[in-house]
């Protein structure tokens, strides 16, 4: 069970203002990449959040480019989690493969506030928010696997070395 | 019951039967990747593998920011062309060639009933030619240089049926910022697309590209179009590899049919900051702006070149307005200098830039300061996405892109035809 902070947005918040283009091929240290997540959706964002905290969104989270330091810079950044109504779907195997779980729940968008405090259970499947309890179907079990080993690249190299 | 395209290439590469729905592990024909190869090979250099495991279905194709403009992506660059010799890759494609998803396509690669995996959203563009063609991760795409291996969902269909014919002074472009502004930035997440109709058979494979290109701003997994005689034509001398045109069968079961006619269809406009917050010319009429782009793989092609050309032909760009050209590809350049089509465009007052992505993405070429208004025949205007947070951009054709170049604001371009 975690606990942590939320920053709300709206829909369609795309790749670009999660990690702006002029720096996917300049910036390459997932750490520097922390100090530009959301610039231009929220520029106070990168210096303003903890760990822990979550980011909740509406519909098609992580539109547009394919870029993965969309869901790096908010792994670095801290964010435990992204909860959305809807994701897309470059994002959604991005995010998965950086081992940051993306969970979709139209229900406990709509049931919190930014600044509010949300619980995410990964065992049981649930997000706890002060309006109540909301459900997220689990991850099928080769999705947990790569979340649980930190991502794709630690998963594989696991994978690899056990042949 | 039928199967869709998508069921049947994916059903093939698993070796099963499948269904939308199912989760399949394939190993695809081609794995593209740009400048972004560097940040790959960081995370191929974390797995352990010494050797990429299947070298001849890479293809890496330098476009994002060509030539280097600073001595990260310099480097970025030499890391690139130091592996690509190391690991014996033959398809590479350094800067002189042009944009990926062009260079990738005039060099025989984009073929029917081939499965493209590519680290860029638009490698939807490939559905053009009748292949499987998506955008994934770079993780994902180290992971398939180590393994060949990925799982993919197989995707419901949705059937775009365009109908009717294009009036004189609109194009594609229009008729797929059209259809996005109606079914909405997400109406094809997770999904499928195919481009049907009698009208679609009359679209050039260069138009055929740009509603490929585009399925990916309704967050479409892959587009597809049937391949038909012009395609076939068009491979002949090109393709790479032998290859079997794969289409749906008739009785295929589509997640939702949806029908446009296009026959009284009017310029359209994408306005900031979604691609589907579209408008016809004339609600977004009058606005003014500072840069012009006409290039990027959307709309970079000597068609494309043409009709600006045809537009611009003797007369002057608006002394506000700087009007950047793109060529997508060194083809593409070279037959536009052959046919004279730069050379008006360089007297109407353009400048021409260099086949790569140029300022799309925000990295050089012209990047907005803030308060400044950008009108691109590109594929995208997120905020921020071409420099300043506090910059604008509007999406069109590139015939209202060079008309509105004339006046120095967004202009219906049937009046200069």
């Amino acid at each position: 069970m975690k606990r942590g902070r939320v920053w709300k947005y709206g829909d369609n918040v795309n790749t670009d203002v999660i990690f702006p283009g002029k720096y996917t091929y300049s910036i390459l240290e997932p750490e520097e990449m922390a100090h530009h997540a959301l610039e231009d959706l929220d520029p106070g964002f990168a210096q303003k959040v903890k760990p822990g905290d979550v980011i909740v969104a509406g519909r098609n989270f992580g539109c547009g480019s394919s870029r993965e330091q969309a869901a790096t810079c908010l792994k670095y950044a801290g964010v435990q989690a992204v909860v959305a109504k809807s994701f897309a779907r470059i994002f959604f195997r991005n995010a998965i493969n950086q081992g940051l779980p993306v969970l979709q729940s139209e229900e406990a968008v709509d049931s919190i506030e930014h600044g509010g405090e949300i619980e995410i259970d990964f065992d049981r499947g649930s997000i706890k928010t002060a309006r109540g309890d909301f459900s997220f179907p689990a991850f099928p079990e080769s999705v947990m696997g790569i979340l649980e080993a930190g991502g794709l690249i630690p998963y594989t190299k696991k994978k690899l070395e056990g042949k | 019951m039928g199967k869709t395209f998508s069921e049947k290439i994916l059903g093939l590469k698993a070796q099963k039967d499948v269904q939308a729905g199912e989760v399949v592990t394939v190993s695809p024909d081609y794995i593209l990747s740009h400048d972004n190869s560097a940040a790959i090979i960081k995370e191929f250099r974390k797995l352990g593998v010494k050797d990429v495991i299947s070298p001849q279905k890479l293809v890496i194709i330098l476009d994002h920011v060509v030539p280097a403009a600073s001595e990260k992506y310099a480097l970025n660059h030499k890391t690139i062309r130091e592996f690509v010799s190391s690991q014996k890759i033959q398809n590479f494609f350094d800067i002189p060639f042009g944009i990926c998803h062009q260079v990738f396509s005039e060099n025989g690669f984009a073929l029917p009933g081939k499965l493209i995996l590519g680290a860029d959203s638009h490698t939807t563009s490939y559905g053009a030619f009748g292949a499987f063609a998506a955008g994934i991760g770079r993780s994902e795409v180290a992971t398939l240089w180590a393994t060949d291996e990925i799982w993919l969902r197989v995707p419901e269909t949705i059937k775009i049926e365009i109908k009717g014919e294009l009036p004189s002074g609109v194009y594609v472009k229009d008729v797929i910022l059209k259809i996005i502004g109606e079914e909405g930035a997400d109406r094809a997440n997770y999904k499928a697309v195919e481009f049907t109709g009698e009208a679609v058979k009359k679209f050039s494979l260069a138009s055929r590209l740009v509603l490929a290109n585009m399925a990916a701003e309704m967050g479409a997994k892959n587009g597809y179009f049937e391949p038909d005689e012009e395609t076939l034509l068009w491979l002949k001398g090109r393709a790479k590899d032998e290859f079997k045109v794969i289409s749906s069968d008739p009785d295929a079961r589509y997640e939702a049919v949806l029908d446009h006619n296009i026959s009284s269809l009017e310029p359209q406009v994408a306005c900031p900051h979604t691609v589907d917050n579209v408008k016809p010319v004339s609600k977004a009429e009058g606005k003014e702006f500072h840069q012009a782009v006409i290039g990027t793989c959307t709309n970079g092609r000597f068609e494309d070149l043409e009709i600006a050309a045809r537009i611009l032909k003797g007369k002057k760009v608006h002394p506000k307005v700087r009007v950047l050209i793109i060529p997508a590809s060194r083809q593409e350049y070279l037959l536009a200098l052959k046919k004279g089509i730069l050379e008006i465009l360089v007297e109407a007052g353009c400048v021409i830039l260099n086949p790569g992505c140029g300022p799309c993405l925000g990295a050089h070429q012209g990047v907005l300061a803030p308060g400044e208004v950008a009108l691109s025949t590109a594929n995208r205007n997120f905020r921020g996405r071409m420099g300043s947070r506090d910059a604008q951009i509007y999406l069109a054709s590139p015939a209202t892109v060079a008309a509105s170049s004339l006046e120095g604001k967004i202009t219906d371009p049937r009046k200069f035809l």
